[in-house]
């Protein structure tokens, strides 16, 4: 076994290390092991949420290299500080690009980050692969993106509130692109859906002063807040709201920025009872899952939770092993030349994921949640199965003109 | 109506944190004419204090209380230590406080990162504090604001009693009004300094126990709430204790009003105005002090 390994690496040595394209994306596959990047904000005020997704893309490499690695060879990481500064993100990645020659990237967490190694990317021809839930209306040959999209995940959330009864809906978010695109999304869908938006309030990102916008929500007598904060904001938020009166049964929160990492640290008793929606849940169902957060426990301690985004970046490294292999070659055209083929799939913790060719997004379920009193979000509604991305929303009429 | 008094509520809780971030800064800044930067991360070890005592003592409320006074004592004699290493050096030179200051506020976020991670952390607050009560109907008030609005004014009543009537309090007066002649007739300027300066950084430490309430605790909570400190304190006229606690709740009324008509970013902009258009007319502030020394 050992033996055929070597063999496959010296095979993938002499067929790859001349397959470089010529416009500047050298990958460097002549020794026994392929590098790939770790891009992600390991200090400053992401810090809490990206660490968690480079700690679970190492599990994923620990993982792949235990079986035999990639076309037989060990993958290396090469781990960079984007430091929650985006400049530093686009910095960075052209570092690993030239000078470390990794046939991949993952990571970034903001759209601001994603939005500024884009270019990057593109110009040197290299491959991102992108693990969280963002605002849609975005595509770049050079980019996967490995969580959900906006009808993968907000429209989802806005059928289930319908379903549920919910005809008036409060929207507040923090001030800056993901928020403001989606209540955008929201507003044009609550149009089309006999739904009304009372008022709609964004708040400075680090902001904790909400006393103001909680009396707006309660004066308004909305059936549902949409909740589209970020980071530490939810915190002085939720704990406003519990003061003012407010509770998930009379006026729920649904929410697609807190996952199970955040709901540890701003406190089950300000969130249990209200809603997420998310497409993948520590609780989620299924041996895949188990494996997963049984091997992220052991790796990083029984107490971490797991989270989607965790997930979707643990998921994007087997997807690029998968398409690797199909190519069978390390070399980028030919690797996107194989997901555009499709057939790109993975049981992942999620459930079965598959590579769609023409937009580079997955299929994905989504998951509607509720905060459990043990921190825990547990799934009161699927949609029973894979949603097909649809980044510009082209299969919404009401979407119409959004982008 | 019921909407007004909500919001005039709101305004005056806003006032309050206001109130108690800018009270010791109205002490070190406003009496001592030093400008410290790391007031803020004062605030931060406050806050601090009482994620690392519920480890300890395991009832919110009780960790709460003791919380205040250790408080306190902690950010105080951090303050001291501040003034007596570098701060003591500086008195002639009040911008160079400034810098100093802000270095010791970048290795005190720091050691906080260091020592309790970069992700902010929460506290447990006290059951009868996370619930409201209902004045009427429509009119709640949430427990932890009046809380804080309490600790507020206990904070000013015992501050203008120090200074008004006990002999420490003379004698910061003394020192505040002319250094040189206060230390001719005798007194120990240096203590004197030293004791102001703990009374101002432990009253940084309460409010940092306040802020737990309200937010979360990190690293970086100081930053955010310095500026409006040091707006408060110089609109209210330096060294002035009455003007600090007439314009906290008078910013928190404002900012409230137009925040419930706007949106949160067009009240900030329009409380800076109001500051702006305000010291135009008044560039020594709402209250200013009669000194006999010459400057």
């Amino acid at each position: 076994m050992a033996a055929f390994a070597t063999l496959t690496a010296c095979g993938a040595k002499t067929s790859d290390s001349t397959s470089s394209s010529a416009a500047g994306a050298t990958i460097d596959t002549s020794g026994s092991s392929v590098k790939v990047g770790l891009l992600n904000s390991l200090s400053g005020t992401m810090a809490i949420s990206e660490v968690t997704v480079r700690d679970s893309l190492k599990l994923a490499i620990d993982e792949i290299n235990a079986a035999g690695g990639v076309l037989g060879k060990q993958i290396e990481p090469v781990s960079e500080d984007g430091a929650s500064d985006w400049p530093t993100f686009a910095e960075k990645s052209q570092k690993l690009i030239s000078q470390d020659h990794v046939a991949a990237v993952f990571g970034c967490w903001t759209s601001a980050s994603r939005k500024a190694v884009k270019p990057v990317f593109e110009k040197n021809k290299s491959l991102l692969f992108y693990p969280v839930q963002y605002e849609g209306l975005e595509q770049s040959p050079y980019i996967f993106y490995t969580g959900a999209t906006t009808n993968q995940q907000i429209v989802p959330g806005l059928d289930y509130l319908k379903a549920q009864g919910k005809t008036s809906l409060y929207l507040v978010g923090s001030d800056y692109v993901f928020p403001r695109t989606a209540n955008k999304i929201i507003k044009a869908y609550a149009t089309a859906n006999g739904m009304k938006v009372l008022g709609e309030d964004y708040a400075p990102l680090g902001s904790t002063e909400f006393s103001t916008i909680v009396n707006k929500v309660k004066a308004s007598g909305a059936s549902a807040v949409f909740n589209t904060l970020n980071g530490d904001s939810n915190v002085a938020f939720f704990k406003e709201y519990k003061s003012a009166g407010l509770t998930a049964a009379a006026m729920p929160v649904v929410s697609v920025s807190i996952a199970e990492e955040e709901v540890k640290s701003i406190g089950t008793q300000y969130l249990a009872g209200q809603l997420t929606a998310w497409n993948y849940y520590q609780t989620t169902p299924g041996a895949a899952n188990e494996k997963f957060v049984k091997a992220y426990k052991a790796k990083y301690g029984a107490d971490k939770p797991t989270s989607d985004p965790m997930e979707a970046a643990y998921t994007s490294v087997y997807l690029w092993k998968a398409m690797v292999e199909k190519a069978g070659s390390f070399d980028v055209e030919k690797v996107k030349a194989a997901a555009a083929a499709g057939g790109i799939t993975y049981d992942a913790p999620e459930g079965k994921v598959t590579v769609d060719g023409p937009t580079q997004h997955i299929f994905k379920t989504a998951r509607i949640g509720k905060i459990g009193t043990d921190g825990l979000i547990t799934e009161v509604w699927n949609s029973g199965e894979p949603i097909k991305p649809d980044p510009y929303l082209k299969g919404y009429p009401w979407a119409a003109g959004l982008s | 109506m019921t909407v007004v008094l909500s919001q005039l509520f709101t305004g005056i809780s806003i006032g309050a944190v206001l109130l108690l971030i800018a009270l010791g800064l109205s002490l070190t800044f406003g009496q001592m004419n030093v400008i410290n930067m790391a007031h803020g991360e004062l605030i931060m070890f406050g806050a601090y204090t009482v994620y690392v005592l519920q480890k300890v003592i395991s009832g919110a409320g009780i960790s709460l209380l003791v919380a205040l006074p250790v408080a306190f004592v902690i950010a105080g004699l951090m303050g001291v230590l501040i003034e007596v290493l570098l701060i003591r050096r500086l008195y002639a030179r009040p911008l160079d406080t400034l810098l100093v200051t802000w270095g010791v506020s970048l290795i005190l976020q720091q050691a906080a990162r260091d020592v309790f991670g970069a992700p902010n952390v929460q506290t447990r607050a006290p059951e009868l504090l996370t619930g409201s009560i209902h004045l009427t109907d429509d009119l709640v008030v949430s427990s932890s604001r009046l809380f804080i609005l309490v600790l507020a004014l206990t904070a000013v009543g015992a501050l203008s009693v120090v200074l008004k009537v006990s002999p420490l309090g003379r004698r910061i007066r003394a020192v505040v009004q002319n250094r040189d002649l206060a230390s001719v007739s005798g007194l120990a300027t240096g203590r004197v300094d030293r004791l102001t300066f703990f009374i101002g950084s432990g009253l940084a430490g309460i409010a940092g126990v306040a802020l737990t309430l309200v937010g979360p605790i990190g690293p970086t909570m100081g930053t955010n709430i310095i500026v409006n400190a040091f707006l408060v304190v110089v609109v209210g006229g330096i060294g002035q204790l009455k003007g600090t606690v007439i314009v906290a709740f008078a910013l928190g009324v404002v900012q409230s009003m137009v925040e419930y008509t706007t949106t949160v970013s067009v009240a900030s902009v329009i409380v800076f105005l109001v500051i702006v258009a305000f010291l135009q007319w008044r560039p020594q502030g709402l209250f200013t002090l009669r000194t006999r020394s010459l400057a």
